[in-house]
């Protein structure tokens, strides 16, 4: 009966010294990529092809769920504010949320989903065929060759994907609020103009995109890297990336609005 | 079990802890475990220079970790393991790489780089540690696949390749930087008796042709035989038997006649030792009233 | 695929990037390059300024001719002193007076600007002495609750 009660105790606390421990681990694992850099960074054509397969892959998604959100914003977003007669405020409100809110956060979401998932399986198939080994054996780091380059261009394509993001969710709110029911196009570009401030909402919001891209994408390979090399454990691995990935995301947004507005 | 790690094992000249040696590869008293588990135990072994060794074992006897141990992927708990006149164990990580970068090794499955061609993956030693002009890479990859009888693959890509293809573009990487020491991880796993004749003669013909010295851990015995100079027999994490493959062939030992005769029953047995007897598993027994 | 066209993908990929960024900064968050000499400043004080905010359009007859460059409070005379930077292609005149007011019940907040008739105009740096302050709702309702109870017991019209 007293083990009953203490029994989910004790695994709250294995779990919580299990996180802990892999907060340290992944602590040191990214110092160990930065400490590597300096080989991917010089052969900078590693990071590129690594760019093609993280961000320009990952365009369509992020074109077509940028025009979603925003006509979903505008179509929203007109419902509620035409109650309070400001139906004109539409742009700011499309734009507001893209730049501090929604694009940062769901471009990244969808980046953890498509590149980091993928970048987990790819490298923990690697470890799985023994490709890490066979690299080390070589006398090459996988860490240096393997790890950087992909962690750099997950970094580099995440603010690039946000800000496209951005810009497809502000012609979707466009798409609704002029086109469809006809607002003027005027009033929707000048409303946007006369609140969205460079530095605080654009600036902030990219800032924003660039430490997702760097969790993502430290989750990504360290999981990939962590992985247990069988088919079970590359796939568990990939799992653990996307949904690490969005709590993190989802975590670090709030701490990160409530350091910048 | 037979244990005859001492009355097998001629090494034992106990030289004082220098390391002047004229085996190129020399373990003494290496035991290694993963956490509690023992994988090798109390390991001597010398190889000289130029030499064509095998290690047989069963699987899980701890012969691919006799590999790890000489590429310094694993460091032992105890004991010396020496590679050309240097310790492994004590090297830093530099030292390390320039070690392995003496070194080629074929892994169990190739383990061919799957995101590169295979004119790249061959080419891949070459480009991390030389700085060799475009050109004379291409002809180095070329002369290496031309050695290996896949020139004219090099466009392709891994997934591309049977599996005797890709065992000899892997041999073709790990011969690129023409190694002092070549290690064979199964280099037989999983081959069509064509191809694993292939490779078999290949793995001579070049470690003749190079003048290598090549360490190979594999449980194909009859392919084994017929290319090495010298075999090790691992069983439990320790060596039982060692000798030349007509002394193995003609040996005694019940466990090396098991292991060369392929027999189901000897030393060896099948089933896993068990605490419990199968009857009381089962709840049949009544021993327990 | 080739080395050679996934180096142009990637240089349209991060094309496309920095014109996003480009689209951010130039239409959505307005970055124009005002330079110094297309805008001159003046500067008016307020009782209270409501919700005004810094990059808040200034008007002059509904049309845009500058913005509130920043706000901060007198210390001695305790107003809010509203810097605007006016287009330099308008003029106003000595007497102009500023208001704050409401874009709608409940839009952002402006700077309006009325003509004088002094042949005089403003110099840059200039002070714009008639300004209303801004309405703001709660005193509003409040003055008016006060008028209305009142004027309900004594039937006094105390409406301004």
């Amino acid at each position: 009966m007293f083990e009953t009660l203490l029994s989910p105790l004790r695994k709250l606390g294995h779990w919580v010294i299990e996180a802990i421990w892999r907060l340290g681990v992944i602590s040191r694992f990214f110092v160990a990529i930065l400490m590597n850099s300096g080989q991917s960074l010089l052969r900078f054509h590693l990071v590129i092809r690594e760019m093609y397969f993280s961000g320009v892959l990952s365009l369509i998604i992020i074109v077509v769920s940028g025009l979603f959100v925003g006509m979903v914003l505008g179509l929203q977003g007109y419902t509620t504010l035409v109650r309070f007669g400001s139906a004109d405020a539409l742009g700011a409100l499309v734009a507001l949320s893209l730049l501090r809110e929604l694009g940062p956060v769901l471009a990244a979401l969808l980046f953890a989903s498509r590149a980091g998932s993928a970048m987990t399986a790819e490298i923990g198939l690697m470890k799985a065929t023994e490709q890490l080994d066979a690299m080390s054996v070589m006398a090459v780091n996988p860490i240096a060759r393997v790890v950087a380059p992909r962690f750099w261009a997950g970094v580099l394509s995440m603010p690039i994907l946000a800000a496209l993001f951005n810009v497809m969710g502000i012609i979707g709110g466009y798409a609704v609020g002029v086109l469809m029911i006809g607002l003027d196009s005027g009033s929707y570009w000048s409303q946007m103009q006369a609140n969205v401030d460079l530095h605080v909402d654009v600036v902030n919001g990219l800032i924003k995109s660039l430490f997702f891209g760097m969790a993502v994408t430290l989750i990504a390979v360290y999981e990939g890297f962590d992985a247990t090399p069988t088919a079970a454990g590359v796939s568990a691995a990939t799992t653990r990336t996307v949904v690490t990935s969005a709590l993190v995301i989802l975590a670090l947004d709030f701490v990160l609005t409530a350091f910048m507005f | 079990m037979p244990n005859n790690s001492g009355s097998f094992c001629p090494i034992f000249l106990v030289i004082e802890n220098s390391v002047s040696t004229d085996s190129f590869i020399e373990f003494r008293n290496v035991s290694f475990a993963y956490g509690e588990r023992s994988i090798l135990k109390n390991i001597n072994l010398s190889i000289p220079y130029g030499r064509f060794v095998a290690i047989m074992g069963g699987s899980g006897s701890g012969k691919t970790t006799l590999l790890r141990l000489i590429s310094g992927q694993v460091h032992p708990q105890q004991g010396e393991v020496i590679v050309g006149g240097r310790h492994v164990e004590k090297m830093s990580t530099r030292e390390l790489f320039e070690h392995r970068r003496r070194m080629g090794m074929l892994f169990q499955f190739g383990a061919l780089f799957t995101d590169l061609s295979v004119f790249d993956n061959v080419a891949f030693p070459i480009r991390e540690h030389t700085h060799l002009p475009d050109s004379m890479v291409h002809d180095l990859v070329l002369m290496k696949l031309a050695a290996v009888g896949l020139r004219g693959t090099e466009h392709l890509m891994p997934a591309e390749l049977s599996g005797g293809m890709s065992r000899r573009i892997a041999l073709a990487r790990a011969i690129a930087l023409d190694p002092a020491l070549m290690l064979y991880d199964e280099p037989f796993t999983g081959l069509d008796p064509i191809s694993l004749g292939a490779i078999a003669h290949l793995i001579k013909k070049l470690s003749d042709a190079l003048g290598t010295t090549s360490v190979m851990v594999t449980h194909d015995v009859q392919h084994s035989l017929n290319i090495v100079d010298y075999v090790y027999f691992v069983a439990n994490g320790e060596i039982v038997a060692e000798g030349t493959p007509d002394e193995v062939r003609a040996s005694s030992s019940p466990w090396v006649h098991q292991f060369v005769y392929g027999e189901a029953d000897g030393p060896v047995h099948l089933a896993y030792p068990a605490t419990t007897s199968l009857a009381d598993d089962l709840g049949l027994g009544g021993a327990h009233v | 695929m080739k080395r050679s066209i996934i180096d142009l993908w990637v240089g349209i990929f991060v094309a496309i990037g920095l014109a996003s960024i480009a689209f951010l900064s130039l239409k959505v968050a307005n970055l124009t390059p005002q330079s110094a000499d297309k805008s001159y400043a003046l500067y008016a004080e307020f009782d209270n300024i409501g919700g005004l905010k810094v990059k808040a359009p200034v008007k002059a007859a509904g049309v845009l001719v500058g913005r509130v460059s920043s706000i901060e409070l007198d210390r001695k005379n305790y107003m809010a002193r509203v810097n605007l930077s006016i287009d330099s292609q308008y003029n106003f005149s000595q007497d102009t007076s500023a208001e704050i007011l409401t874009a709608g019940l409940l839009g952002e907040q402006y700077v309006g600007l009325v003509q004088g008739g002094d042949p005089e105009d403003l110099k840059p740096g200039g002070r714009i002495a008639l300004t209303s302050s801004a309405l703001v709702l709660e005193q509003l309702i409040g003055k008016f609750m006060t008028s209305f109870a009142e004027g309900g017991a004594a039937k006094d019209d105390k409406q301004p």
